[in-house]
């Protein structure tokens, strides 16, 4: 309808005079993707190692040198004894203490069991149980070389492939998750916000007094930033390809059909929570509480598959969920839509209740 | 002569508050209705009803022949409405906010351009056109709204306070305008809490908490209450309290 | 009489955000959800992976393997494949993340020629998750084959006897509460203060404040003050809960971290007032507070990434980031229990950067009167 058109160039008239709407939609995406994909990683890269070594025979050097030589470990020396290394640790000068004890070259060398142990800054015990287990492989691998005599064990060409990621690199899990966040930020944050600017101003009662039919006030609020959300997916898209050389599997039509109707999701929230504050404050508020729930429910960090059971109950409802699913799926696997066709259906149907919900509560405000 | 608004027994309450207490009135085709009262008598909260953004609490309401609880969208199309607190786009120029409510009453192309043109002549805005309305002085503000309001050529046109925090002359000017349209055959209804601007109405309905205060031509008011401007009427009023006329 | 109107304005602030209830019970209730959820949600255990498995012994041996994963509590067992291409399907559908291919004469190897035929394919896509849970399954089988045959493990030479300290119940509340703590005073004092005082600014009303008989300061003030009071209010909340339900001890002086949480609060506070000072309506008030303070707090604090394994750009410019020493000092004190000299760095930083952050403030709003 001609209303709508109006509606949508007095939008676009808007959004491109306002100065801050513009760097948000190019500035956002980059700096989100480059600092958050590159700052998250779950790789011990730098672990600050201090080794007590009470034996000081070739074996113990040995062992301290393929610490020395790992680009995993940082060895800071320390002069004295296991007291005054512990007390690196409590001034933070360290993150873990080795310590081997006398005889331990001979009881490797004989066959005899030995001892030696660790001290781990715990406080990130996920960043202490990654150190432990490097630093246990380390210490492995070292007792192994030296001469066994033991023969009676398994052999096994214990071969794993890891497909689509062969590198394990995280930042590739990461960005699909960037995405989704990049996306939903734009379409719900800024259509909440800018409807209930027009509230809090007083511009949306001039429009009330006119014969607009309440669909198509809806109608031409949300299409603009539908278009801005789904710009802002390509853009991120090519930023990902650039800088993390992220190719997509899949079909990219299929991504942005998809996200075509989880827009449709994400602006309906955005729309009914902008039915339910009177100021702006207030809508930012609700919409931050809700998107960092849904976020951290959806998978972003860790797998839904891991948590309780009520959790994943939650995320039924959860679109972030199928996004970020979806989204992961499609870009690192190249899932096609018959393996999708459960989240699309999911999706579509949240679409078409959210947006009758928004639509009937804007409805229901404005009479 | 025609009536174009009916109201009859018309009540707003919220929780235990009578806003508009059991209000009956009418108007009459091409006249100026004033609506006054102090602030908080219930004028712009009766307004609000009759342009369909506030739902009443009983009563009945007739705006151009339409029933107003089940024909309001065909209301909406034949009122304009000047709201008390500017509500036109700060962001965008005088003729985008023009040609944008044109067109959502439904004008376009050149008829679109050619009414648009017509205001920008009539409001003398020539000087104005492109520039953004938050760089306005107030007072072009309060003309801008007015244009806009008239944009679909309404016949009934609504303005809530429009001449608050406006100077002297500006007010006169004003309401030239607002005998120019009357003149025309739109009827205006405007609410003020200046009293003296009743003298200009054909007829006054002053507010007192809700309820009818005083209702009828200024002329005849005056004579009746033997008193020689509508303030001092007024001023009487509020010291008797409550009184119908 | 300045003094009675600012009282005033202090009354009339307060009645604004207590009048605002639904914004009032996020903030005090956000904190909650958000220990919640990483308390019970968001864990680092992988458990109950979906797995298949393509066998093509198939004898009484490999389905006693099979049973022995499906039973670790790790792993889901969803089915067996019949070929090597169904592997594709069952990772695009995202039915399994891992599927185990025993090869054939898994028994006969295993006995004659003590080689144990098997391969394990993962769906890399979450790659952590992957390698986690193929040395699971490698751990599994490693354990299985060396019972079934009572051969003797390489016994490990050299055992390694580790002690976690300050954490050996390896309780991850010690990361995650003090995270919070820093993510919530960050949103309530800087992100609200900023938008709140930018309202004014938006809807014109600070015109009006200006003009009054109210100084400048005492405006900034007024405004600041109620939020102050929301602010302790969680930092009381987050040490309660993480004491409760979480079981974190509480270690360290009282006092300290009180005192040490009220510098933040100021640093956040002068924060937020310097984005109100940059910002003209809300909107943007809150995208910058967004990313100029709760994107960093949460990627570069060390809050959920150690800093430590950042590249260095990343690591120096988490140097400028306020709520890193925040961070860092809470940790000391809460978790290590240590005194004031500990922290004296992360104190000195902060105080310099609420120094900073304030003369900026008032830099910016002269300019602005004149």
């Amino acid at each position: 309808m001609r209303r709508i058109f109006i509606l949508l160039q007095k939008e676009f008239i808007q959004i491109f005079r306002n100065k801050t709407i513009l760097p948000i939609i190019f500035v956002l995406p980059i700096v989100q993707l480059l600092i958050l994909a590159n700052a998250a990683t779950q790789e011990m890269k730098n672990i600050r190692f201090t080794i007590v070594d009470f034996d000081n025979s070739s074996e113990s050097r040995r062992l301290v040198n393929a610490f020395d030589q790992s680009k995993f470990y940082t060895l800071i020396p320390v002069e004295g004894n296991v007291d005054r290394a512990v007390e690196l640790i409590d001034l933070g000068k360290t993150d873990a203490v080795l310590v081997i004890p006398k005889r331990f070259g001979e009881s490797l060398v004989e066959g005899t069991p030995v001892n030696v142990q660790l001290m781990l800054n715990a406080i990130n015990i996920t960043a202490a149980a990654l150190t432990q287990s490097y630093t246990n492989g380390i210490i492995q691998n070292f007792a192994s070389s030296i001469s066994i005599q033991n023969t009676n064990h398994i052999k096994s060409k214990q071969s794993i492939r890891h497909w689509y990621n062969p590198e394990l690199n995280y930042k590739l899990y990461m960005v699909p998750g960037i995405l989704v966040i990049l996306v939903t930020i734009v379409g719900m944050f800024l259509t909440a916000i800018n409807i209930v600017r027009e509230k809090e101003i007083g511009t949306i009662e001039q429009v009330n007094v006119t014969p607009i039919k309440p669909y198509q006030f809806v109608i031409g609020k949300l299409l603009p930033f539908w278009i801005i959300a789904l710009f802002e997916l390509s853009f991120g898209l090519l930023i990902a390809r650039l800088a993390f050389n992220l190719t997509i599997a899949g079909s990219i039509p299929l991504l942005f059909a998809f996200a075509a109707i989880y827009l449709l999701v994400a602006l309906g929230l955005g729309l009914i929570l902008s039915t339910s504050a009177s100021n702006q404050q207030q809508v930012m508020f609700m919409a931050f509480f809700f998107m960092i729930v849904f976020l951290m429910l959806s998978g972003l960090f860790t797998p839904t598959e891991s948590m309780p059971k009520w959790a994943n109950w939650f995320n039924t409802i959860n679109p972030l969920y199928y996004f970020m699913k979806v989204n992961r799926m499609l870009i690192l696997k190249g899932s096609d839509f018959t393996n999708l066709s459960g989240s699309f259906l999911s999706i579509s149907l949240m679409a078409v209740v959210v947006l009758g919900v928004a639509i009937l509560r804007y409805r229901k405000k404005s009479a | 002569m025609k009536n174009v608004i009916e109201v009859e027994n018309l009540v707003k309450q919220f929780g235990s508050f009578f806003a508009v207490n059991n209000l009956t009135f009418s108007v009459g085709e091409g006249e100026i209705f004033g609506l006054l009262g102090a602030n908080g008598a219930g004028k712009t909260t009766t307004i609000r009803m009759l342009c369909g953004l506030l739902s009443p609490t009983s009563g009945k309401i007739s705006v151009a022949g339409y029933n107003a609880y089940t024909q309001p969208e065909q209301i909406r199309a034949s009122i304009g409405y000047m709201s008390q607190k500017f509500s036109l786009y700060s962001d965008l120029t005088v003729w985008e906010n023009i040609r944008f409510f044109g067109g959502i009453y439904g004008l376009w192309g050149k008829a679109l351009k050619g009414r648009a043109l017509e205001l920008v002549e009539e409001f003398k805005m020539h000087d104005f056109k492109d520039i953004m309305v938050e760089s306005l002085p107030v007072g072009w503000r309060q003309r801008i709204s007015l244009a806009v309001s008239l944009v679909h050529k309404p016949p009934i046109i609504f303005l809530d306070e429009p001449t608050s925090g406006v100077d002297p002359v500006a007010r006169r000017m004003f309401w030239e305008t607002i005998h120019h349209i009357s003149s025309l055959g739109t009827t205006v209804i405007v609410t003020t809490h200046y009293m003296d601007e009743a003298e200009y109405c054909h007829t006054a309905l002053v507010m007192v908490d809700g309820k009818i205060g005083v209702l009828g031509k200024p002329g005849e008011m005056k004579q009746k209450y033997g008193v020689k401007t509508m303030n001092e009427l007024f001023l009487s009023l509020a010291r008797n309290g409550n009184s119908k006329s | 009489m300045a003094q009675s109107s600012f009282l005033n304005f202090i009354t009339k602030e307060f009645k604004h955000i207590f009048r605002d209830t639904r914004t009032l019970l996020i903030v005090l209730v956000m904190p909650v959800i958000q220990l919640l959820i990483f308390g019970f949600v968001i864990s680092s255990e992988i458990k109950n992976a979906n797995y298949a498995v393509l066998d093509y012994s198939n004898d009484y041996l490999t389905k006693r393997l099979v049973q022995r994963i499906s039973s670790s509590g790790y792993f889901n067992f969803k089915g067996y494949l019949n070929s090597y291409d169904e592997i594709e399907k069952v990772f695009k559908n995202g039915d399994a993340k891992l599927v185990l291919i025993i090869g054939n004469n898994f028994s006969q190897k295993l006995q004659n020629d003590r080689f144990a035929n098997y391969q394990v394919v993962t769906d890399a896509s979450d790659p952590n998750t992957a390698s986690i849970l193929a040395s699971y399954v490698q751990g599994i089988v490693n354990s299985f084959t060396t019972e079934y045959f009572g051969l003797t493990r390489q016994k490990e030479r050299v055992s390694v006897q580790s002690r976690m300290l300050y954490n050996e119940e390896m309780n991850s509340a010690f990361m995650f509460v003090p995270g919070t703590m820093v993510l919530i005073l960050m949103l309530v004092t800087a992100m609200m203060t900023s938008i709140s005082i930018t309202r004014e600014k938006e809807l014109g009303t600070m015109e009006i404040l200006l003009v009054s008989p109210l100084k400048p300061w005492q405006i900034v003030v007024g405004k600041v003050i109620p939020y102050i009071g929301i602010a302790f209010t969680n930092v009381l909340v987050i040490i309660l809960m993480g004491y409760t339900v979480f079981h974190l001890p509480l270690r360290g002086n009282l006092l300290l971290l009180m005192g040490v949480s009220s510098l933040f609060i100021v640093l956040a506070l002068s924060l937020g007032i310097l984005i109100s000072t940059l910002s003209n309506t809300q909107a943007v008030a809150m995208f910058m507070s967004m990313f100029a303070l709760m994107l960093p707090t949460i990627l570069l604090s060390g809050f959920i990434f150690p800093i430590e394994n950042m590249p260095k750009i990343l690591q120096w410019l988490s140097l400028i980031m306020p709520p890193r020493w925040f961070l860092s000092a809470l940790k000391t004190i809460m978790i290590k229990g240590q005194g004031l000299q500990y922290v004296t760095s992360e104190v000195l930083v902060m105080l310099t950067m609420t120094t900073v952050f304030i003369a900026l403030s008032i830099k910016k709003f002269k300019v602005r009167l004149e």
